[in-house]
């Protein structure tokens, strides 16, 4: 155990460090995400935010470092964790229906072998509900709508009833009513005490929505509560000179008042 | 035509291969990777070789251990080539398959000689032949040996689905979730990979690496233009594969006399009568270029409430 990672961090990453080919993607990252919190990961394109959440996944090899889920390594903490990968990583035209693919989210639990049976079916049917498409649950996948398969992924997120959700952009190209009933969501989790771990990209809600955050790019910019942690300074370094980007730091922060 | 007991016994063993093919090709198919079935069947060519080289004998279990390995490790070449090699997928798959294949029949035509190891045999096979290899199987049946291989493989690769139907299913449709969940989706990836190798090796001595690759990609193809629900798309496939073995047998013998041209080969015609069904369903299925082009087809639903 290392003082610096103690365990009542539901996520800490010490000394990260993630190339592909030899070019480093994430450098000596060391990070520590508190309990309870709506904690978003924000960063320039390429900065390194969905290789984060997957190296806290173990879904890609790391270079070098150590990553602690609740003071202990991943694969023995595979019961509390629930992830929401980016819409686009999967096969929308697959065979399965909505129900099918939120029951998927039982699997851990189910077990080796073992088959989806009605209690799995009736809690993928609740999950459905809570995201507002119950009445969708016997369509194939690729008659939802973009917004709706994003709803999907979420209530396979909810089945897996976790402590940690991890989440890799949620709010990419979805309706203005997804999105509110997304944010809806994570405000629940929040409240029954879940942590959330949340690539994000729209600056402009960035303050609305997290009350955490990782800025990145590449290195950790800053990390800490959002009040502290969402200002020019920091921004600025996050995003360079990307001027185009720097005149929506300037509304978003408009909008915040800072 | 006269219908024999031979008929009955290439159009068992054509069934029974069909099916098994059909079967692992679902998944293949899903995994947009139908092509390793190309790329294996030919690659356990060198495995073949090499098991009886050093062996010595044509006992089925060696060869049969020796190209199954062959075929696995093509996946693993694939892989190895796609990944550190910064290689497209289906470039891997085509360097790792052509290589080993050429390496086959180089051992094949240097080391085994006038052995009867034969390259033209492995494409095309010999369903007609399978009927001068009879064995009786619980003591009442006569039935070709081709026919308990290839139903060997059959029934393994039913058990397979059986048991890990729901995790075959995950890592083909998000490897990133099983892998979370510790559904070990690469474990699952040569599983399948072992089913095709298996269903290959036990097909094609009978009928040929041709028929093999057109039972693992047409059928489930057929039945994809059909259905979007996954046990549906498996029993479909299992119908137009079986369909195909006897078609394709029932036109061999009716086709060359028709035509007035000389015989052709059951594995062949049955190929042919996959790509036939296919075709069919492609144009005048329910979602098939016709109705596409020509019918009314009312709009998805709208769906106001989200």
């Amino acid at each position: 155990m290392r003082p610096e990672h103690p365990p009542e961090f539901p996520v800490s990453v010490h000394d990260l460090t993630v190339a592909y080919h030899r070019k480093p993607v994430l450098w000596d990252i060391d990070l520590n995400i508190p309990q309870g919190t709506l904690s978003g990961i924000v960063g320039p394109n390429g900065a390194g935010k969905s290789t984060l959440l997957k190296s806290c996944l173990n879904l890609i090899p790391k270079t070098s470092g150590e990553i602690l889920i609740y003071g202990k390594p991943y694969e023995h903490q595979r019961d509390l964790i629930a992830y929401v990968p980016q819409r686009e990583s999967v096969d929308w035209d697959f065979p399965v229906s909505a129900l099918d693919v939120v029951a998927m989210g039982t699997y851990r639990k189910l077990g080796w072998f073992k088959r989806v049976g009605k209690s799995q079916k009736k809690q993928a049917h609740e999950a459905l509900e809570k995201v507002g498409i119950g009445h969708l649950a016997h369509r194939q996948i690729s008659q939802l709508s973009g917004g709706q398969q994003q709803r999907v992924f979420l209530a396979r997120a909810l089945v897996q009833d976790a402590e940690i959700y991890f989440m890799d952009e949620p709010f990419a190209a979805v309706d203005a009513a997804t999105e509110q009933a997304i944010i809806e969501l994570l405000q629940d989790l929040n409240k029954r005490g879940k942590t959330v771990l949340c690539v994000h990209h729209d600056l402009a809600t960035v303050s609305r929505y997290f009350d955490h955050l990782v800025l990145l790019n590449m290195r950790i910019v800053a990390s800490g509560p959002t009040q502290e942690t969402f200002n020019r300074d920091n921004l600025q370094k996050t995003y360079g000179g990307k001027l185009q980007l720097l005149d929506d730091i300037a509304e978003a922060l408009k909008n915040v008042g800072r | 035509m006269n219908w024999t007991d031979n008929d009955s016994h290439i159009i068992l063993v054509g069934i029974l291969c069909a099916v098994a093919c059909a079967l692992p090709g679902c998944f293949l198919l899903l995994r947009r990777m139908s092509m390793m079935g190309d790329a294996i069947s030919h690659a356990v060519l060198p495995g073949l070789a090499l098991a009886f080289l050093i062996s010595g004998t044509r006992t089925s279990w060696t060869i049969f251990v020796g190209a199954a390995v062959a075929g696995v490790l093509t996946a693993v070449f694939t892989q190895w080539i796609s990944r550190y090699g910064k290689v497209e997928r289906g470039a891997a798959m085509g360097i790792v398959f052509t290589t080993l294949f050429a390496i086959g029949l180089l051992l094949i035509e240097r080391g085994a000689g006038n052995v009867d190891l034969d390259a033209k045999c492995v494409l095309y096979g010999s369903l007609e032949l399978t009927p001068l290899h009879l064995i009786t199987f619980f003591d009442t049946f006569l039935v070709p040996r081709a026919a308990v291989v290839v139903g060997g493989a059959l029934i393994v690769n039913l058990i397979i689905i059986a048991l890990f139907y729901k995790e075959l299913t995950l890592a083909s449709f998000d490897p990133a979730l099983a892998d979370t969940q510790g559904f070990r989706p690469r474990l699952m990836h040569y599983l399948l990979m072992t089913m095709v190798a298996i269903t290959t090796v036990a097909a094609f001595e009978a009928v040929g690496s041709i028929i093999v690759i057109a039972m693992l990609i047409v059928p489930p193809a057929t039945a994809f233009l059909i259905t979007k629900r996954l046990p549906i798309l498996l029993a479909l496939s299992t119908i137009f594969a079986m369909s195909a073995a006897v078609l394709g047998h029932l036109s061999s013998h009716a086709l060359p006399t028709l035509l007035g041209i000389p015989e052709t080969t059951s594995s062949g015609m049955m190929a042919t009568a996959a790509g036939i069904i296919f075709l069919m369903f492609w144009l005048g299925g329910p979602e098939g270029l016709i109705r596409q082009r020509f019918g009314k087809r009312p709009l998805l639903q709208p769906d106001f409430k989200s």
